[in-house]
């Protein structure tokens, strides 16, 4: 785990203040690129552990779920599609986490924007299509963000707590969604799965050009950088940063802790309720129960597997992507259920989070505790 | 419904028979729930205990024909995830309520994943007394049908109501889960309290699991579970981390789950789904109501990171 770096923590080969500053530079930020992957690839030889336990090959196993997810270009624009709401759905998890808060409930507000894009696109059947794309757009950013948002009010403001009520509230968005696809935004059309009227062909978004991708990854890639930029190099940002740090020392210093965390969770569930605009925008066409695919859930593991950096979102986004996307070729090829990639997940999860355990604990990546020698 | 048409007066009995029904996961679970956060750790892993709870019962009732098997295996593996849990969290940094997320994915993935081949057969339900006999009202009798589980849990949270008080456990437990730097001044190790506490709660979330594929609804699906492990965390925060209020609690969530069946049954059709979605809304109402921003909760443990 310390072998890239090792080196440099070896005093011998130079001086007291003799480190170059390029390498305290590198050491300093290694930690985060290798703590990580080193979880990745002991969570991986876990998983690999646990195929040969039920007598398969991990081998062949990690050789289809390659084939499947990027070994080409079909399975790359497959894991890219994949990969737009995860994008967006980890986001809804990584904001909200620079304050301090655990929102699991990602999967509430994807649902619910999805069901509002569907209703505002077939209410402005008529209207020029960028406007109506447009106006989806903003409902499905609106009800992700109030749903959200609510849920970051209540903590605030009534100290109720977010991981439960985001998971709360997720499902009731789910019943909710079922209540309005079966009743009042029903298409009678629709017999074996109830869904809303289909959008016109005019308001899909169609596919990145050159790609069988939608735009939904170039947005969500987007909002990723928006969310880096916002988080970093904004005043809101650093407001974030600090009351995620210790919550009192925020307000002692004058810093409207609420409407930051409302407006943090809001845009974080904005970003959740546009993926659902996006699946049924590009993909699905209506509204119904396929919008709760799970994107949510994934999109927590996303995020925690990037430490909830947005840049970090986007090849971890594109590397669970691809797992998801080889999940059906692992199935077929190897006879394995389909929950084999939720077993691997959860294991990468458990990993990851265990991984926490060892930031600062390595010398190696610490220059101030490099040992001088004059 | 013909002779025995007792109009109305079959929702409230649907109701309380359902909240005999529906709150007996609820009621293992929360128990289970309230030793873990009364030793100062949270696991909302317990939703993935569940569900895997429900399928280790499940599997083996059918591969043994023993539904008590069942139960038992139902337990080691949920005392196994408890253990998990108990032991990972001891490190430092690792977060006690990333880990429940993760092992909620993990337990309910797992489940799944062994759990494909028994969708199909049929296993031996755990037994009712059917304390409705009594009657020749088939609603009556139906309503009565009260699992054994269900008459265990009830005097489990007596026991554990009189254990947290009157024994010595029960004591090293609350201090632990009060203060760890007290309990190690009495000599005690919070991380072995903890894992102990953790591991408990998780067989008790497993017994819960078992009571879903064995008893009501009865069979082995990957929906089994809608959140019950996860609203049971939010129920022993409404009962104050009391057994005797865990066990009211549970019945009144049992009681909101049954709202949508029973108006059914009644012809009450409309709005379906959001009858579905009571017992949520109604946790979220609770948990509004109870919480506070400027004082604690009364009776949280001091070291329980979600009251902080």
């Amino acid at each position: 785990m310390t072998d890239t770096v090792a080196g440099a923590g070896t005093p011998a080969m130079l001086g007291a203040r003799g480190y170059p500053a390029a390498l305290e530079w590198i050491a300093r930020r290694a930690e985060a690129f290798v703590i990580p992957l080193a979880a990745l690839v002991v969570g991986m030889l876990l998983f690999s552990l646990f195929i040969a336990l039920v007598g398969k090959s991990p081998v062949q196993l990690y050789e289809t779920m390659w084939r499947g997810g990027f070994g080409s270009w079909f399975s790359i624009q497959n894991s890219l599609s994949r990969a737009a709401p995860l994008l967006l759905a980890a986001l809804c998890v990584a904001l909200p986490a620079r304050l301090g808060l655990v929102v699991i409930g990602g999967e509430g507000a994807i649902v619910l924007g999805g069901v509002a894009a569907a209703a505002i696109g077939v209410a402005l059947g008529g209207a020029p299509s960028f406007i109506v794309i447009l106006a989806m757009g903003v409902a499905g950013l609106a009800a992700g963000g109030i749903w959200i948002g609510a849920v970051g009010a209540l903590r605030h403001y009534r100290a109720v707590n977010e991981t439960i009520s985001s998971l709360l509230m997720a499902y009731i968005a789910i019943a909710l969604m079922n209540q309005l696809v079966e009743g009042p935004l029903r298409d009678p059309a629709s017999l074996n799965k109830p869904s809303t009227q289909p959008l016109a062909n005019i308001y899909r978004i169609g596919n990145i050009p050159g790609m069988e991708v939608h735009w939904g990854l170039a947005v969500g890639v987007v909002a990723c950088v928006l969310s880096w930029v916002l988080i970093e190099k904004t005043r809101w940002g650093f407001a974030a940063r600090i009351a995620g740090g210790n919550v009192r020392a925020a307000q002692v210093q004058g810093l409207a802790v609420g409407p930051l965390i409302v407006g943090f969770t809001a845009l974080a569930g904005g970003f959740a309720g546009l993926a659902g605009m996006l699946e049924v925008a590009a993909v699905q066409g209506s509204a119904n129960s396929s919008l709760a695919a799970g994107y949510g859930y994934t999109g927590i593991l996303v995020a925690f597997l990037a430490r909830h950096n947005p840049l970090a979102i986007i090849p971890v986004a594109i590397l669970l992507g691809g797992i998801d996307a080889s999940g059906g070729l692992i199935q077929r090829r190897m006879d394995l259920p389909d929950a084999t990639v939720l077993v691997l997940q959860g294991m990468l999860f458990i990993v990851i989070l265990f991984s926490e355990t060892f930031y600062g604990r390595f010398k190696a990546f610490n220059p101030d505790l490099w040992q001088r020698t004059s | 419904m013909g002779a025995t048409d007792i109009g109305l007066w079959g929702v409230p009995l649907a109701i309380l028979g359902g909240a005999i029904r529906v709150s007996t996961p609820f009621i293992f679970v929360s128990l289970g729930e309230a030793i873990t956060e009364r030793s100062g750790r949270i696991n909302l892993g317990l939703e993935g205990t569940l569900v895997f709870g429900a399928m280790t019962a499940y599997a083996v009732a059918v591969m043994t024909g023993s539904p008590w098997l069942g139960l038992l295996a139902a337990a080691a593996a949920g005392l196994c995830f408890g253990l998990f849990h108990g032991w990972i969290c001891k490190f430092p940094k690792v977060n006690d309520i990333a880990i429940g997320i993760a092992l909620m994915l993990f337990g309910s993935g797992l489940a799944f994943f062994f759990g494909k081949p028994f969708i199909k057969p049929k296993a031996p339900n755990l037994p009712a007394i059917a304390f409705g006999a009594w009657s020749d009202i088939p609603q009556v009798q139906a309503a009565l049908d009260v699992n054994v589980l269900f008459l265990i849990g009830a005097a489990l949270s007596l026991v554990l109501w009189w254990a947290f008080r009157n024994t010595r456990a029960g004591l090293i437990v609350r201090v632990v889960g009060d203060s760890s730097d007290a309990a190690r001044a009495m000599g005690l190790n919070p991380n072995t309290v903890r894992l102990v506490a953790t591991g408990v709660g998780g067989a008790l979330a497993g017994i819960g699991g078992a009571y879903l594929s064995l008893y009501y609804p009865g069979s082995w699906t990957e929906r089994i579970s809608s959140g019950q492990g996860l609203m049971a965390v939010a129920l022993v925060i409404f009962a104050r981390w009391n057994p005797l209020g865990c066990f009211a609690a549970a019945l009144l969530f049992g009681g909101a789950g049954a709202l949508g069946p029973a108006l059914q049954s009644v012809g009450v059709t409309q709005g379906y789904y959001l009858f579905y979605a009571a017992p949520y809304i109604l946790t979220l109402i609770i948990m509004i109501a109870t919480s506070s921003p400027t004082r604690s909760l009364t009776g949280a443990p001091g070291e329980l990171s979600i009251t902080k």
